[in-house]
């Protein structure tokens, strides 16, 4: 297996002079149902290994799944927020494979007959709107969860033997696939990101998942392949598997358009393979060749009968769904004021959610926007991790911004107080207490501190005296120097004005 | 009426795990033919307006409750393990694929 870290890469812009990219996004939802998809083991993973297991989902002899109703609902409700077909009759099907991950040798998941299917979703990118369209959403589930032993870095490559847990075998996961995506040109990597990003949010406005990319509740793979600019055509695909946050998704979209593109153009022809993304490095491996392995002898689950939702039921279903994505983006923005621009960045940084929440929780629009697509994206970038898997909540960053209107810290010691809740220090109240930050605008602490910078600076001094009342700014300077920073600026100001009027 | 190669039996054999010798594909290539035949002479009974089905019985919508019931312990879903580790399935090095 090739592991080669020098493949050739085409700078971006060569690639879209002679190439069109098309895109595919298989989108993995881990429900938050109580329990599994066919057995009544808890749906948690995590805890003790192989504590949350029965003879259904370990695949013991003579043990019968049996559907799980709320999982079904949660199909039908994600497909009719996806716009699609609600089948009116369908199955499950055995999709047979042989891995220690799957304790069966076959995974319970939906092939020719899924539940949901023709759909579309509308992506906002820089303010141009894409329509992805869905080709299905099938219910399956998940596998077991392997370690592998004697490698030197937990990876298979050169491990003796692996361990597995089977707690996440069973819980039941929707797989959500687009048709090919085409058209996107140079903004490709852009609208993959975008897509997964308003996914999730649709996903979580539903409450049937967690959702958490990092967690491993929400899971992308990415298809993509490229053909010669507008030849029309569909090239060669590779599909990287498992790309865990937004930014991933759109830098491994970049990469393998670089990687086609090089392979391409120097006369060779691309492998129809899975890829391994290495968020590391950036780069995807060669994982598995498409060949043999596709052919899992699907054929239909004989211990499970067909499932038949009522056009009724469909239609109660309905009923229930969330605003759709683009009157609810409308209606929040009129209800926030935010520009045009404002309302494209806040979707673009995946924070329309975390913004929404931020502002429930009692901060004014400007502000929740201003902290997330500022102090934390900067950090989100640093970090390599997107918004929503910071650790800090929506009702942390309400807190620190109230603490601000309360004037217990200004704007720069709020970012002291950010700082301390992403280190783990706790509440924003707690990191202001320990770490001391709360700002000081008791007259007498700094009535000192304001004496001793007119002492230190008599020319500015005097011109304050002579009525050119800007140069305070400079005596506010050397006051907040003295104070490391938590002075209340406003009323230095006017302890300086008034002992130099 | 269907057939089913000597070359189908060692794909299929190879799909499925299953280790046969070139003796073994001559004996049961021919013996797996013969039962295709036999299933497919049902098709000769059903009628045009019989339905192709994959369940004996007229049922659908057979779901459950989403509650939570007690499974089996740990030390009970180790107990037919071959060889446990850290409390887990321990198997054989997984070749040919990532995880």
């Amino acid at each position: 297996m090739t592991t080669s870290t020098t493949e050739a890469l085409m700078p971006f812009d060569d690639v879209l002079a002679a190439y069109d990219p098309a895109l595919g996004l298989e989108v993995h939802v881990e429900l938050n149902t109580a329990s599994k998809m066919f057995c009544g083991c808890p749906a948690e993973f995590g805890g003790e290994p192989n504590a949350g297991v029965c003879p259904t989902c370990l695949g013991l002899p003579g043990a019968m799944p049996v559907v799980n109703g709320k999982a079904v609902e949660s199909a039908i409700r994600i497909g009719l927020a996806l716009n699609c077909d609600i089948a009116e009759w369908c199955r499950f099907a055995r999709k047979n494979y042989f891995y220690p991950d799957m304790p069966k040798n076959f995974q319970t998941s939906q092939y020719d007959e899924p539940i949901a299917f023709d759909g579309w979703m509308d992506v906002d990118v820089e303010g141009e709107t894409y329509r992805v369209e869905i080709e299905r959403a099938h219910m399956e589930e998940d596998t077991g969860k392997s370690l592998h032993v004697g490698g030197s870095t937990g990876r298979i490559h050169g491990a003796d033997h692996s361990l597995v847990d089977y707690n996440r075998a069973g819980i039941p996961l929707i797989e959500i696939v687009t048709r090919p995506i085409l058209g996107a040109g140079e903004k490709a990597p852009e609208v993959a990101k975008a897509y997964v990003a308003q996914l999730r949010e649709l996903i979580v406005a539903l409450g049937v998942s967690e959702a958490r990319m990092d967690q491993g509740n929400l899971r992308a793979d990415v298809n993509l392949s490229l053909s010669p600019k507008g030849s029309g055509t569909l090239g060669t695909r590779t599909e990287t598997k498992n790309v865990n946050s937004f930014r991933s998704v759109e830098r491994a979209v970049r990469y393998e358009m670089q990687r086609h593109a090089a392979i391409l153009t120097s006369g060779g022809s691309i492998l129809q393979e899975t890829r391994h993304w290495h968020e590391d490095t950036g780069i995807t491996t060669s994982g598995r060749v498409k060949s043999d392995a596709e052919d899992y002898r699907y054929f239909p689950e004989p211990d499970l009968v067909p499932v038949a939702p009522s056009r009724e039921w469909v239609e109660e279903l309905r009923g229930t769904l969330p605003e759709n994505p683009t009157a609810r983006r409308a209606r929040l923005q009129a209800e926030w004021g935010f520009s045009d621009l404002e309302m494209r960045d806040t979707v673009g940084a995946g924070a329309l959610g975390l913004v929404e929440e931020t502002i429930a929780a009692g901060a004014a629009p400007q502000a929740a926007r201003k902290w997330w697509l500022g102090e934390l994206a900067r950090r989100s970038n640093e970090d390599g991790v997107d918004l929503v898997d910071l650790p800090i909540t929506p009702a942390d960053v309400a807190r620190i911004q109230a603490l601000v209107d309360e004037k217990v810290v200004n704007d720069k010691l709020a970012r002291q107080v950010f700082e301390g809740v992403l280190a783990g220090e706790g509440t924003p109240d707690e990191v202001v207490e320990k770490r001391g930050l709360a700002v000081v605008s008791d007259d007498g602490a700094l009535g000192a501190a304001v004496d001793n910078a007119i002492a230190a600076n008599p020319d500015v001094a005097d011109k304050i005296r002579d009525g050119k009342v800007a140069a305070a700014g400079a005596l506010i300077g050397a006051v907040m120097k003295e104070m490391r920073g938590q002075a209340d600026a406003g009323r230095v100001r006017e302890l300086i004005l008034e002992k130099l009027a | 009426m269907p057939e089913i190669t000597r070359d189908e039996v060692a794909h299929l054999a190879t799909l499925a795990r299953i280790d046969l010798s070139d003796a073994e594909l001559d004996h049961l290539a021919p013996q797996l033919s013969v039962i295709l035949d036999s299933v497919a002479s049902i098709t000769g009974v059903a009628g045009d307006d019989v339905p192709p089905t994959s369940h004996a019985l007229p049922l659908t919508n057979v779901f459950r409750e989403d509650v939570v019931v007690p499974g089996l312990t740990a030390e009970e879903a180790l107990a037919g393990a071959p060889e446990v580790e850290e409390q887990r399935f321990s198997v054989p090095r997984i070749l040919g694929e990532e995880a």
